[in-house]
């Protein structure tokens, strides 16, 4: 492991100071649940390990107009207990108790799981974002992919890890991303990128920028469900998030997402064109499920995770109608 | 001759008796020491370099590089020019460094340049593994072709379980010292009294030079028996850097790729059957792999081995993957899930409830009477005849079902020396080179000289984990509580007998008419003549009684102190969720076949973690091994999948302790219990679902392609 100096600022503006211009020179550190294991296993280097942990202006769940602010490095367990968000984004709260270890939750932040690493076997393994063979073939593609992407178009075949990320997007939240010079707020749907280069990250954020907050605007009727092999702690096959803005019992527009079936979440316009101007019923729910997976495009080894999307896509829209799945 | 046997059942007060593990709040608390929390004066830490490829050829390496680093005490190459490597993670070179990061850096700044060979890493597709398949030759008996036209029913089916490792929670390692004439050896092992042995073997050094200590292993499960790797570099490195100690321990991703594998088992089989269920027919091509030396040809058919008519063919394949070990009853669940499944399907095939064709068929078993009247028991515990239905019935999104499984195993004692002693101050020390790898070894020890002694659990010190005591055999084989417990039961009545001699002229009672009961030494069945043990025990003044027992495993059904034989049947109840494929546990049972039970607690304790064990290969364990780069996919906690809580249910165990039972002496109970319940699991999901998912761990993928298949075929 490559010594590293470790910097523990109190400030948001010593930490952007002590932040590299470049990936490689400074990590950012608050739960460290992933970055840990990224240093030990040499996927990550950094030269320099930044603690945000002690700046307590990235921290706290305040009312913002008639939204919420949520600092990066709010736990999950802070999270799934805050009564403002148990209220008003059931959505966030299920997902995060869907992380089903206290220590995860307890140590894990909502900064740290949208800048989370993909947990692809190839590039855990040391091969790289978008790792190929000898040939130049995607080791994806040719080799074992049961939990890799059913949507997109290459290169980039891991899934994002995210749990956040579905219902963010659904709910239309947005990300301040703050460096030295300044801070950007962009929508969390464009947080997520496809990376095209093996060199580029599957996030927006650039290397000198810190995550410092989530700002989410109110809500309609919002679910998510995660579809996980294991009760015990356990990556999902699939999720799907839901924001349902009613009138009266019908959907006057809706937001449906999908986890863990692509690069990034997954928008699912189709479903959501289908719910619109509709009352919600199981078989509504099932036809928007099937129209989410229409043009998904498994790989060798992850057509079941099709049937897997469609099903979390109806019981998230089941779930955040109240009905019962 | 001093009479061995066992107290009888309804005269004992220790044994018999469920007692909590005695080193149960050390463990629970952290306080044990395991060989891997040892850190020695000075320790340095030995790491491996291993193998990137999955078949390759050595051509050259060089570690000036590594040798040059600061911290870097030593390094040694494993696997010169030339050496062919046959998996990915094999050993190549190893560096000791006074850090465990500076021997990482280290190996990675070893040049190794590979000749890379061709790899086969998949065995499923038996078509796929050209001349890695080796077959066996073929077994017949009877005239099967002939039994298969008259039959009124036959079915053809393939199943298939992949490899699994044993996930030890303590990954295999050692920290070893080297320095003057003396090997000190702290292990993570099965096998206190050889591995020393074993150890001075690879070092070409007197077996007495070899000192072994170890006071808890975290799990072993059948590969933790030899002196490895780590044991002999890691002396090695010890000596070449002054003497120093080393700590040598694998990682979970290489404890998951070269810790050791239970070998896959698949097999095309056909069964046929009478019109009233009475199998007479069998046929099995069955193929398996645990790395390059092939794997194992499960016991096929398993149990039920009086049928009359069949063919065997098994094909051995080579695989470039880390090498099998013993896994918890060898060959044995996989052998129970083909049969067992197979004869499920053909219970469906006849229309019959699976539990009137195996109480038929068991008629074709060793013990006939035994598996009957366990499966009357399970059935009782598992309300089966009301929660069993016909394929296909249930129908809607959630589906339950049930299904079950049968166990053999032998578990007499193994060979056993131990040294029981009797101090002045009326304590008893107990010596034996045994190892507590989970069983209750150290609490049922204590239980069987207490019992001896007419003593309370607290009279009794028991010292094992050192080869410098009485040689004990290794842990495996279910053979570990038969064997201690006889030898130590000899050497306490031998030491018992000594004691008595000793009071037997002050009490005026010849010492054969004494007994040691209630803290008392007293003329049989006359408490008003003797002494309290305490006053027995000061009469030896200075001195101490100290005798020998030996458990001779050829002498011991002689004996009847142990024996052989634990028949088990398991029964799972799942739930599965037909949209998502996913299988949830609702309840297991197991009927436990045993003897003479010393710790009905720890024995169930042992059943209980078999249990767990097969629904971790049942619904979600699995190695992953990739077609192209050859490696071990999923070799961290993630992906490795082991079931957590919230994925067991509820376990139902019923020990058949009953008099009969416990005339035939201690039967080791490790292995029986972990065999038939990834058959009742897999039995279960077809029995849930109206379709057999051929392949386990029953995953998403493999539920949702058995109910797609099934539709198309409707």
């Amino acid at each position: 492991m490559q010594n590293f100096e470790y910097a523990n600022p109190t400030t948001l503006n010593d930490a952007l100071g002590l932040l590299g211009s470049a990936w490689g020179e400074a990590d950012v550190l608050a739960g460290g649940t992933d970055l840990l294991s990224l240093m030990k296993e040499y996927i990550h280097s950094p030269k320099r390990v930044v603690n945000i942990k002690n700046i307590k202006e990235l921290g706290g769940i305040s009312k913002v107009g008639s939204g919420l602010r949520i600092g990066a490095t709010v736990t999950l367990d802070e999270l799934s207990s805050n009564a403002m968000v148990k209220q008003m984004y059931p959505s966030l709260a299920q997902a995060a108790m869907e992380v089903s270890s206290p220590q995860l939750r307890n140590m894990g932040t909502v900064g740290g799981d949208l800048c989370q690493r993909p947990r692809c076997w190839y590039f855990r393994g040391g091969s790289g974002l978008l790792g190929q063979d000898e040939s130049g073939k995607s080791l994806v593609a040719t080799g074992e992919n049961k939990y890799h992407a059913i949507f997109g178009s290459g290169p980039a075949w891991f899934v994002s890890a995210s749990s956040f990320g579905p219902a963010l997007i659904a709910l239309g939240a947005k990300v301040t991303l703050q460096s030295a010079s300044g801070k950007r707020e962009i929508p969390v749907s464009e947080f997520f990128v496809s990376p095209k280069s093996n060199g580029e990250r599957e996030i927006a954020l650039k290397p000198n920028e810190i995550l410092t907050q989530i700002v989410i605007p109110a809500a309609g009727k919002n679910a998510n469900y995660e579809v996980r092999h294991r009760e015990a702690v356990d990556w999902p096959l699939t999720a799907a998030a839901v924001n349902l803005t009613m009138a009266g019992n019908v959907v006057k527009s809706a937001t449906v997402v999908m986890g863990h079936v692509a690069a990034t979440p997954w928008r699912a316009s189709q479903a959501e064109q289908m719910l619109t101007g509709k009352t919600i019923n199981v078989e509504l729910a099932d036809k928007a499920g099937e129209a989410a997976v229409a043009n998904a495009t498994p790989l060798s080894g992850n057509s079941y995770k099709v049937q897997l999307a469609k099903v979390a896509v109806k019981r998230a829209i089941l779930r955040a109608a109240g009905i019962a799945i | 001759m001093p009479e061995y046997s066992w107290p009888p059942m309804n005269k004992r007060a220790v044994m018999g008796k469920s007692f909590d593990r005695l080193d149960g709040p050390q463990k629970a608390s952290g306080r044990a020491k395991y060989s891997s929390d040892l850190n020695k004066p000075g320790q340095l830490f030995g790491v491996f370099l291993h193998s990137p490829h999955a078949h390759a050829k050595v051509k050259s390496i060089d570690i000036s590089a590594a040798k040059a680093m600061e911290g870097v005490t030593a390094v040694r190459i494993i696997a010169g020019p030339g050496a062919e490597l046959q998996w990915a993670g094999a050993e190549v070179a190893i560096v000791s460094a006074v850090r465990e990061e500076i021997a990482k850096d280290a190996i990675r700044a070893i040049k190794v340049d590979y000749e890379i060979l061709p790899h086969v890493v998949q065995e499923q597709d038996l078509s796929k593994v050209g001349s890695r398949a080796k077959a066996a030759g073929e077994q017949v008996t009877g005239d099967p072709d002939k039994a298969f036209k008259e039959a009124a029913a036959v079915i053809d089916g393939q199943y298939g379980c992949p490899v699994i490792t044993h996930c030890c929670l303590e990954p295999h390692g050692n920290v070893v010292q080297w320095t003057g004439g003396t090997v000190n050896l702290w292990p993570s092992t099965q096998a206190v009294s050889s591995i020393g042995g074993d150890l001075a073997k690879q070092l070409e050094i007197p077996a007495t030079d070899v000192k072994v200590q170890m006071d808890h292993v975290g799990g072993g499960f059948g590969s933790k028996f030899p002196s490895d790797r780590w044991g002999s570099e890691g002396a090695k490195l010890s000596k070449e850097s002054g003497g120093r100690p080393v700590k040598v321990y694998l990682d979970r991703s290489n404890e998951l790729t070269i810790g050791g594998v239970r070998p896959s088992a698949f097999a095309k089989i056909k069964v046929g059957a009478n019109a009233d269920g009475k199998i007479i027919a069998w046929q099995s091509e069955s193929w398996a792999s645990g790395g390059v030396g092939g794997g194992g040809m499960p016991p096929i058919p398993y149990v039920m081995t009086k049928i009359e008519n069949f063919r065997l063919n098994h094909t051995a394949v080579s695989l470039n993957a880390g090498p099998a070990r013993a896994w918890r009853a060898p060959n044995h669940p996989q052998a129970s899930f083909l049969t067992c499944s197979a004869l499920e399907d053909l219970a469906a095939k006849l229309n019959m409830d699976p539990w009137d064709l195996f109480h038929k068929n068991v008629e074709m078993s060793a013990r006939p009477e035994v598996y009957r009247k366990q499966l009357v028991k399970a059935a009782e515990l598992m309300d089966w005849k009301k929660k069993w239905h016909p394929r296909g019935a249930e129908t809607g999104n959630i589906r339950r079902g049930v299904g079950l499984g049968m166990a053999t195993w032998g578990g007499a004692g193994h060979a056993s020396k131990c040294k029981v002693s009797i101090n002045a101050d009326g304590t008893i020390e107990v010596e034996i080179g045994s190892q507590d790898i989970g069983t209750g070894t150290r609490t049922c020890i204590t239980q069987v000289a207490a019992e001896t002694f007419g003593l309370p659990m607290s009279a009794v010190r028991v010292k094992l984990g050192d080869n410098a005591f009485p040689a004990s055999g290794p842990s495996g084989g279910s053979t570990t509580i038969g064997g201690v417990s006889s030898s130590t039961r000899k050497a306490a009545v031998n030491a018992l007998e000594k004691l008595f001699e000793r009071v037997s002229p002050g009490l005026g009672v010849p010492a054969d008419q004494l007994e040691a009961v209630d803290n008392k030494i007293q003329q049989k069945g006359n408490p008003a003549k003797g002494l309290t043990w305490k006053q027995a025990c000061q009469k030896l003044g200075v001195d101490r009684i100290s005798e020998m027992g030996e458990n001779v495993p050829a002498q011991a059904a002689k004996e009847g102190l142990n024996t052989l034989g634990a028949a088990g049947i398991q029964m799972a109840e799942v739930e599965v969720d037909v949209e998502t494929g996913i299988v949830r546990m609702r309840k297991m049972v197991a009927v436990q076949d045993c003897g003479l039970v010393v710790n009905p607690k720890t024995a169930a304790s042992q059943v209980y973690g078999a249990c767990i064990m097969s629904i971790c290969s049942g619904l979600m364990e699995e190695r992953v091994m990739d077609r192209v780069t050859g490696h071990v996919l999923n070799d961290d906690m993630e992906f490795y999948k082991l079931a957590g809580m919230g994925d067991i249910g509820e376990i139902v165990v019923h020990m058949d302790i009953t008099p009969e039972n416990d005339k035939r002496g201690i039967i080791g109970l490790g292995e029986p219990c972990a065999i038939g319940g990834l058959a009742a699991i897999a039995n279960a999901a077809a029995n849930a679902l109206g379709v057999r998912v051929p392949m386990v761990p029953l995953t998403p993928d493999r539920v949702l392609a058995a109910l797609s298949s099934d539709r198309r075929n409707a």
